[in-house]
């Protein structure tokens, strides 16, 4: 079964937004952020709100909990739960109600976590604020829902401060958090965005089975259009404060109405890998067993060593897209800034057009530093907030001796390739959107015509219609200049669509190398394997609104 | 081909802060109050009717008479025109202070905050500096070189540099791991290039919140230090030299320490306050809370 086809037009409404307007009222002009929308959810029910940043679909959970922060008010409209109007609720009545009926779990959960309080603690608080309960019973129900969202040694667990814990299992008391009261909504605001894909896969799981075995109606926000396809029943997509479209999620993502679900769902970058470009034999980029080893340098003591690059090799030819894909702690962003010599590697040889910079001083590197670019993943710190943006484009080239006019002109020619006007040279990076500023970080790197531009998940932190975009731009500017790129990514769509060859790694070693087609359409090592069951959605085809052809999966050698 | 403006951007947070609106009451009235003293001292060498060294042994310890509108010390010497006089002096040694520890405690803190291999043995200096009070140490010095404007100085700036140190170290060590700093490297940039335009500017804004707090208690520490006999010479006239010289008398006549006490409270009080509305100007996360 490929979606959920529950029918829900005979429970009872859990929640009934209607007509819930919220404005910014001390912002000239009082613009909307929520426009007048509804949304219902029933008992049992899990609905997603899916849309881009800025479009309300966290607002929208805020004013639910009645948490709106102050410069928001809401202008118009109720909110009904199980009946009960909630917006003329007093603060006191609406924490009765928080926990208790409504409960909300969060994106970061070191953040929402105490950190110096143990977990189980935390967890017996909630009842302690909101039941009269014993000490004993309260810790008996502590556990009980320790156990109930799977989480290994509870006793011990439970005695843990959240720091002890990985982000899966601090997810997991969280929701053990949220739960422990039997709310008739969770509100869900990206619970699975922080975490790698196995462990997200872990999570949606565990949502889906306590909501099974609770009748909890839930509200999943989400940016993932491939989460949405795992577990929603119903679906709204929400763009600029309003909901241009509802309905159930098959039919939603088969059918879609509103031309921006369209849009949207084409934006998805597909899970069937492109046609690799024919192999050079011109290798601009050669790395042969490289290693880092973190620590260990203790003066007084030894200190604990981690290898986080285990002999990694590749090679890499001109025009060509290397991706390296792993989860957090697998070692991809140690090797691009090894690459980079942003860091000093422990041992290997990085060959660039044949001269091995792995072990070259600061100065005697200073010449191979052009041929060698970097764009990071978050483009508000990627750009010195106090310079113009073209002194940050022509920072780099009178590094080289470039004169000052040649250099903006460059800059005011590439403004036009990455597709911004030529007076965005004289504004501040707070004046464009993260795509914008992400394109100005290319055109950043561009500017010192580099053979080889190294990617750290330079995606990764935009929406998907502006990821798409970016997409292409470096594609382009591939096609155009012949650059290399070595993309990191963990998201296995994107690196589907832009990389001919793909290294996979774990814990600092590389498991599985290969052309893109070969390692994602048939993965050899159980760890590729395991990623690509984990990515959400993998079964549909969103761009082409149907499922995909039947997935091939090669049995190992 | 646009014309590109010169980065103003290191003074743009100073330009904002000047923007009277957005300054409270308490603040616009510290900021008249502390522009009274400084154009009042600046100008004594006109405004005060007599030379402050000048005896009068027939005038000794008068009350407000016709010509002292404050009266007389025991020798007969105008209060006001030394309290006038004496402000010079102390503003300047306040000022000194403030420029130089904060220019010596940039360069040192960049160092530290930048250079890793230079960071562990700068920082336990500094804790060493730290541990010096300013008052044995302006009392070592003035008994080396005798008494002079320089030796107090010194003494007050050498406590105060390891605190600028620590301040900008810190904000060296979190601005070096942005990733535009990370792409200047990239980029080819060379490090003294990197401090100098990319992370310097950062420290603006803490640096002018840290100098005024430095001001303010670098004119009460020579205040404390010229009480004690460890300071300037007594002969020269400062705030805390004719408090020093007024303690004698205290109990016949009280404004010997009332009004050279009274300019000192003043003129640090507002330059506190004044430090205050910069901090929350220049603090992000306040002014957040307050917009």
């Amino acid at each position: 079964m490929l979606f959920k086809t529950r029918n829900f037009d005979t429970a009872d409404v859990v929640l009934q937004a209607c007509d819930l307007t919220v404005t910014l009222p001390d912002t000239p002009g009082n613009p909307g952020v929520l426009k007048s929308i509804d949304v219902t959810i029933r008992a049992g029910e899990t609905v997603c709100l899916v849309g881009e940043s800025g479009s309300g679909k966290s607002v929208t959970s805020l004013a639910i909990m009645g948490l709106l922060p102050q410069a928001l008010q809401v202008a118009g409209g109720t909110i009904q739960l199980q009946g009960r109007d909630l917006l003329p609720l007093t603060q006191a009545q609406m924490r009765e109600l928080r926990a208790a009926r409504v409960a909300m779990i969060f994106q970061e959960p070191m953040t929402a976590l105490n950190p110096v309080l143990r977990v189980g603690d935390q967890i017996m608080e909630v009842m302690e604020l909101h039941t009269d309960m014993g000490t004993a019973e309260r810790r008996r129900r502590a556990v009980a829902i320790m156990e109930q969202v799977h989480l290994p040694d509870v006793e011990r667990i439970f005695k843990s401060y959240p720091h002890q814990l990985s982000g899966g299992q601090r997810q997991r008391i969280m929701i053990a958090m949220a739960l422990v009261l039997e709310p008739v909504l969770l509100i869900a605001d990206e619970p699975t965005t922080a975490l790698d894909v196995t462990t997200q896969k872990q999570i949606l799981a565990l949502i889906d089975e306590l909501q099974r075995d609770h009748g909890t109606a839930v509200l999943f926000i989400t940016h993932d259009m491939g989460v949405v396809a795992e577990i929603a029943d119903t679906v709204y997509v929400m763009k600029h404060g309003e909901i241009v479209e509802h309905g159930a999620v098959e039919t939603l993502l088969r059918e879609p109405r509103a031309d921006y679900t369209r849009k949207l769902l084409q934006a998805v970058p597909s899970l069937s890998p492109r046609d690799a470009r024919p192999a050079g034999d011109d290798a601009v980029l050669r790395v042969e067993r490289l290693n880092k080893i973190y620590g260990g340098g203790g003066i007084l003591r030894k200190l604990p060593q981690a290898h986080a690059a285990k002999d990694v090799t590749f090679s890499l030819s001109r025009g060509r897209t290397l991706g390296i894909v792993g989860e957090s702690g697998s070692g991809k962003s140690t090797v691009a800034r090894c690459i980079m010599r942003l860091i000093d590697p422990t041992s290997g040889r990085i060959l660039l057009d044949d001269a091995d910079i792995a072990t070259l001083s600061r100065s005697a590197l200073r010449p191979h530093r052009r041929k060698l670019q970097v764009v990071f993943q978050d483009p508000m710190r990627s750009l010195n907030p106090r310079w113009t943006i073209g002194e940050s484009l022509i920072e780099g080239p009178l590094n080289y001796g470039t004169t000052r006019a040649d250099a903006m002109a460059e800059a005011a020619r590439l403004m036009g390739v990455v597709g911004l006007p030529a007076d965005a040279l004289a504004r501040y990076p707070h004046q464009f959107s993260g795509g914008q500023r992400q394109r100005i970080a290319i055109a950043r790197a561009v500017m010192m015509r580099p053979d080889v531009l190294v990617a750290d998940e330079a995606v990764s932190a935009l929406d998907v219609s502006v990821q798409a975009q970016v997409l292409d731009l470096l594609d382009q500017l591939q096609r155009d200049l012949g650059i290399a790129i070595v993309f990191i990514t963990h998201d296995l769509r994107v690196a589907a669509q832009i990389c001919d060859e793909v290294i996979v790694m774990q814990r600092g070693a590389v498991v599985e190398h290969g052309p893109a087609g070969q390692v994602l359409a048939a993965p050899a090592h159980p760890y590729t394997r395991a990623l690509i069951e984990a990515a959400p959605g993998r079964s549909w085809d969103f761009q082409n609104f149907r499922a995909m052809p039947e997935v091939r999966h090669a049995e190992p050698a | 081909m646009a014309q590109v403006p010169q980065p103003t951007s290191a003074m743009q947070p100073v330009l904002r802060a000047l923007r009277l609106p957005q300054f409270g009451l308490g603040s616009k009235i510290a900021a008249l109050v502390l522009a009274i003293i400084v154009v009042l001292t600046l100008l004594a060498g006109w405004i005060a009717p007599h030379d402050p060294l000048t005896m009068n042994p027939m005038a000794r310890l008068q009350g407000p008479i016709e010509g002292h509108p404050l009266g007389t010390d025991n020798f007969g010497r105008d209060i006001f025109s030394r309290v006038l006089i004496g402000g010079q002096l102390s503003l300047i040694i306040g000022i000194a202070t403030a420029v130089v520890s904060v220019l010596l405690g940039l360069i040192i803190g960049m160092i530290a905050g930048f250079f890793r291999t230079a960071d562990a043995i700068i920082m336990r200096m500094m804790d060493a500096l730290m541990a010096i009070p300013s008052i044995l140490l302006a009392i070592a010095l003035v008994a080396l070189n005798g008494p002079s404007v320089g030796s107090v100085i010194a003494a007050i700036t050498i406590p105060e540099i390891p605190r600028v140190v620590r301040l900008v170290r810190a904000v060296v060590l979190s601005a070096r791991e942005e990733p535009y700093v990370e792409a200047a490297i990239a980029l080819g940039t060379p490090m003294r290039k990197i401090l100098v335009r990319h992370l310097v500017p950062n420290t603006t804004a803490p640096l002018i919140v840290q100098g005024t707090y430095i001001l303010a208690s670098a004119i009460l520490t020579e205040a404390i230090l010229s009480f004690l006999g460890a300071g300037v010479s007594t002969e020269t006239p400062t705030w805390g030299n004719i408090m020093a010289e007024g303690r004698l008398f205290f109990r016949i006549k009280p404004e010997l320490i009332l009004y050279p006490g009274i300019a000192l409270s003043l003129c640090i009080l507002s330059i506190n306050l004044l430090g205050d509305a910069a901090r929350d100007m220049l603090d992000p996360r306040l002014k957040k809370r307050a917009g």
